[in-house]
């Protein structure tokens, strides 16, 4: 026994600690994709089309053969024959059983779908030559009309697939109680009806997409490193592709910069590194270039919504019925389909509606696929019902805060636990006084009153207020709820725990981090679990090699999911030293104390061990209880029993300057609740950078194009992500409501800054514009826009 | 094409074609992994380096137009010893990164924004100052803190 040393008090939960993960990444030592590189290896380019849907009728590989350091180029035809793949790519999400699902492999065989379709493949010695000789492919087209719009795909006049009659995928409908539905909308005292744009955005993590895929032709093993957020299941989706073992293949997403959903998928271009490093026994890598990643990477949002609104003569909702259609894009990719299902339970928002119904229709178009994009169809959603909000109150004759408080569920007081119209049960909520908190914070009678000082004085720059309270569905999430929903995966988060014989401790975590600061936050669990040090513990994470079980990182999952996996671990570890304590004090368990990393007995407290001890006895098992397995080390598979229901409220002011139709977001305030938080600092830099992708929706991006399926901006240069000087420095506040779902009481903070701030910059810029008459208005409100709805308004002059 | 530079204080030569952009040079011909490429227009900072004191994009530049240059990139920043700058310090201290990958040609564009503005920045002059750098992760606020607490005036 070791002497007793004062317990190590450890408070690491909750503190803003400083990441770990940082002194790597600034001193440009983090290894990304590209960063890799292996001898022999080869670059691969691709061949992409330029028309959206054509009729392949030819392809010339002969000058690219014969270009210097060219080893090989193949077609779609050609790699189809090598049998690389037993299996087009996967969709992961049939949502309903007779959904249309064409073919979808990673070269095009015959006829293309969308600009940027891989059409034939070069591998050259370096990343210039391979480009070179990409570009001395020559493919013949015939070409065939392009179906460039939702609009267009649903006309039908064109379709997407030569071999379709129509663009439509699927019907899905959540109409819980139909006759409810129709005796809400039969004679409100209120109507609201409303259709929105979500127009395409493309996803641009700062780091592209890129995979280098090693074979070792010994074994007939493949290490795929690839920019993904889902190392496991690409592992899972290859091998279901290609044929190649799950056992052979091991993939690693090392440093990844930033996915935002963009890298959540299964792409052509890892199954094409992946089979033709195995079939050549020769490295193989590619990295997507910005230009190219507007087509190589699926974008996100394209939907048309409409929604509907009955309320009685107060406002107070009694129903919302919303349609929207979808724009899958020219295939299904992983979760494509089910990306408007996840924002379907949130059309009543944070709002007691007695009655509910939605509908979505999933359409093919030949443009790049959407899938996933953060939020993932809960933008769009609390979008339209927090837009939808904000045209009530103003047919009711109240305010935006107003019409929300009159509806919010349980009056905006404090539950738990309860069921929702569209079928959910929220984990817990409390929207009052986090309303309170974001208006006091933002001044909003202060803002009022200079709101209506600029009016009455007609000056040329307008304010405008804008507010949303939002709630989303987080923690992706219980296996039978996603089963239910015609998933094609759990949702579990698997951990593994050892403490080490010198009193170190490993944590090996099936999620992902590409940004989120997974280490420094596990780090803070297991100290607090294990009273020892953060800095004693290392996290495992990434490399299917080292940690086989896991799924991943998306939709705000990782602590609510995966951290609550590893604090469970943590307590059966602590469980398993407390019996070992107890043997070898010559105590019985129930009179062990666990406090600080040291087991004590009740009162003799001089009679104590530290967990370090422990393991180190564990280690050499001379003195176990009897029938025990020496080592500590537990694992905990976690699948949680319901979702998380984060909320938040934020209020935002813009500037509109009326003569140039230029929008300034002047303040924005944002008071989230993501229940308990393990670092502060973490989850304020996630709220953040959600925030500032909304105002990127609401105000500067679209991925534009023409009528024949011609992206016309795909480069940085005419795809406007905000610089540091389009946004300003932002309010952020708590307030703290336990989720009833999980034992540490935490929420997902990921995504929620996303799913709130497009709707509350729109709300602003439409209240600065309503003294004429504007209602609403498309995203993004660009000067352009902005000027014509105000000349438009003012009397057609534009 | 012989181009030789001194990055870091180091003096390298190496045979390039003379197409080689400098970024690509210095990441796969130096071997210099921390200066990223994020864009193909010239668009996004990602690349920032030092050349002769000055801030620029890497990917701008041929390899050859560097010839006889004295360049720094985030691997020269931190002390020999391994102690962080202080711009790489505030942005640990300031959460101003999240995945990292901007980070690099955020803290290079940063430092010589500092450099040029002895008479210290205000939050404006910090936010126009980063126009030329993207970050998608961190929306910037704590970027521009971070910055702040270094070059911000008195
Ligand atoms: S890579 Fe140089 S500016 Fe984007
Ligand atoms: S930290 Fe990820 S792009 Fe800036």
């Amino acid at each position: 026994m070791t002497a007793v040393e004062d317990p190590i008090t450890t408070t690491a939960i909750g503190t803003p600690m400083k990441r770990r993960e940082d002194p790597k990444l600034l001193a440009g030592e983090g290894k990304y994709v590209d960063d890799i590189h292996v001898v022999g290896q080869l670059w691969m380019g691709m061949v992409r089309s330029p028309l959206a849907h054509a009729r392949i009728t030819s392809i010339d590989t002969s000058a690219a053969e014969a270009a210097e350091g060219v080893h090989s180029v193949l077609t779609g035809p050609q790699l189809q024959e090598m049998g690389l793949w037993l299996a087009p790519l996967p969709c992961a999400w049939p949502v309903t059983e007779d959904m249309v699902n064409p073919p979808h492999y990673p070269t095009a065989i015959d006829e293309v779908h969308h600009v940027g379709e891989i059409v034939a493949v070069v591998l050259a010695d370096s990343r210039y030559g391979a480009a070179d000789a990409a570009e001395q492919v020559i493919v013949d087209y015939e070409p065939l009309d392009a179906v460039a719009s939702i609009a267009a795909a649903r006309d039908g006049s064109a379709t997407a697939h030569s071999e379709h009659e129509t663009n439509k995928a699927f019907h899905w409908p959540l109409v819980p109680d139909p006759d409810a539905l129709e005796a809400a909308f039969a004679n409100p005292a209120h109507h609201v009806k409303a259709n929105f744009v979500q127009q395409r955005l493309i996803p641009a993590a700062m780091e592209p997409r890129g995979v280098l895929a090693v074979p070792s032709p010994m074994g007939g093993d493949v290490t795929l490193y690839s920019a993904t957020q889902v190392p496991h299941i690409l592992k899972v989706m290859i091998a279901a592709t290609t044929g190649i073992p799950e056992s052979k293949i091991r993939v690693v997403a090392p440093a990844v910069g930033g996915g935002f959903g963009a890298k959540l998928n299964i792409n052509p271009d890892e199954i094409l590194a992946v089979t033709l490093a195995n079939r050549l026994g020769r490295a193989v890598r590619w990295t997507e270039s910005r230009s190219e990643a507007a087509f190589s990477t699926h974008q996100g949002r394209g939907q048309l919504q409409t929604i509907e609104l009955a309320a009685d003569a107060d406002g107070k909702l009694q129903g919302v019925r919303v349609h929207i259609d979808a724009d899958m894009g020219a295939y299904m990719m992983l979760i494509t389909p089910g990306v408007p299902l996840l924002g379907s339970f949130l059309y009543t928002g944070v709002y007691d509606v007695p009655a509910f119904g939605f509908t979505c229709d999933g359409y093919f178009t030949n443009l790049t696929p959407t899938d996933a994009y953060r939020g993932a169809g809960r933008p769009e959603a609390s979008y339209a019902i927090e837009r939808a909000m904000d045209i009530l109150a103003a047919q009711v004759g109240i305010g935006p805060d107003e019409i929300r408080r009159r509806n919010y569920l349980a009056g905006g007081e404090y539950f738990e636990n309860l069921e929702v119209p569209s079928t959910l049960v929220f984990d817990s909520g409390h929207y009052g006084p986090n309303l309170d908190r974001a208006l006091e914070l933002a001044d909003y009678d202060g803002l009022r009153a200079e709101q209506a000082r600029r009016r009455a004085a007609g000056e040329s720059k307008q304010l405008g207020i804008g507010m949303v309270t939002y709630v989303e569905i987080c923690g992706l999430a219980p296996s039978r709820a996603l089963g239910g929903l015609s998933y094609g995966a759990g949702g579990w988060e698997h951990a593994t725990v050892r403490l080490l014989p010198t009193g170190k401790a490993e944590v090996v975590s099936g999620s992902t981090p590409h940004g989120q600061g997974h280490e420094t936050t596990w780090s803070q669990i297991v100290a607090d679990k294990l009273g020892i040090p953060p800095e004693d513990v290392t996290v495992l994470h990434s490399d299917t090699a080292i940690s086989p079980l896991g799924l991943d990182t998306y939709g705000s999952r990782s602590l609510a999911v995966g951290g609550v996996a590893i604090a469970a671990a943590c307590d059966k570890v602590v469980e398993k030293a407390k019996q070992i304590a107890a043997h070898q004090m010559e105590a019985s368990a129930d009179d062990l104390e666990f406090a600080g990393g040291m087991f004590s007995v009740s009162g003799s407290p001089d009679q104590a061990m530290p967990i370090q001890a422990i393991a180190f006895g564990a280690f050499t098992a001379h003195n176990l209880p009897d029938g025990m397995e020496p080592n500590l080390q537990e694992q905990v598979t976690f699948d949680p029993t319901n979702f998380v229901f984060p909320f938040g409220t934020h209020v935002c002011a813009v500037e509109i300057d009326e003569d140039t139709g230029a929008v300034e977001l002047l303040s924005y305030v944002a008071v989230d609740d993501c229940g308990n938080q393990i670092n502060p600092m973490i989850v304020e830099g996630q709220v953040h950078g959600g925030i500032v992708q909304g105002v990127a929706q609401a105000l500067f991006e679209e991925a534009c194009y023409d009528e024949d399926g011609n992206l016309t901006n795909p480069s940085m240069m005419d795809y406007l992500v905000p610089s540091a000087a389009d946004v300003p420095s932002m309010v952020t506040d708590y307030t703290v409501t336990p989720s009833t779902s999980n034992p540490l009481g935490v929420k997902g903070a990921g995504e929620a800054g996303t799913i709130s701030s497009a709707a509350a910059v729109m709300n602003a810029v439409v209240d600065a514009l309503s003294p004429y008459g504007v209602v609403d208005m498309d995203m993004p409100a660009t000067p352009q826009r902005v000027w014509r709805t105000i000349n438009e308004a003012k009397g057609g002059q534009a | 094409m012989e181009v030789s530079v001194t990055v870091n204080g180091e003096r390298r030569s190496a045979d390039v074609e003379p197409r080689t952009l400098l970024v690509h040079f210095l990441r796969e011909t130096l071997g210099l992994t921390g200066t990223n490429v994020g864009c193909d227009t010239s668009s996004c900072g990602a690349c920032t380096i030092h050349v002769n004191g000055e801030s620029a994009k890497s990917c701008t530049m041929f390899a050859v137009q560097a010839d006889g240059a004295e360049i720094t990139t985030i691997e020269g920043l931190a002390s020999e010893d391994g102690e962080l700058h202080p711009m790489q310090q505030a942005f640990m201290d300031c959460h101003g990164l999240q995945c990292g990958y901007c980070t690099p040609g955020m803290v290079m564009a940063a430092t010589s924004l500092v450099a040029e503005n002895p008479g210290g920045l205000d939050e404006a002059g910090v936010r126009e100052g980063l126009e030329g750098n993207l970050c998608r992760c961190t929306g910037y606020h704590n970027i521009v803190k971070a910055v702040l607490s270094v070059g911000g005036a008195a």
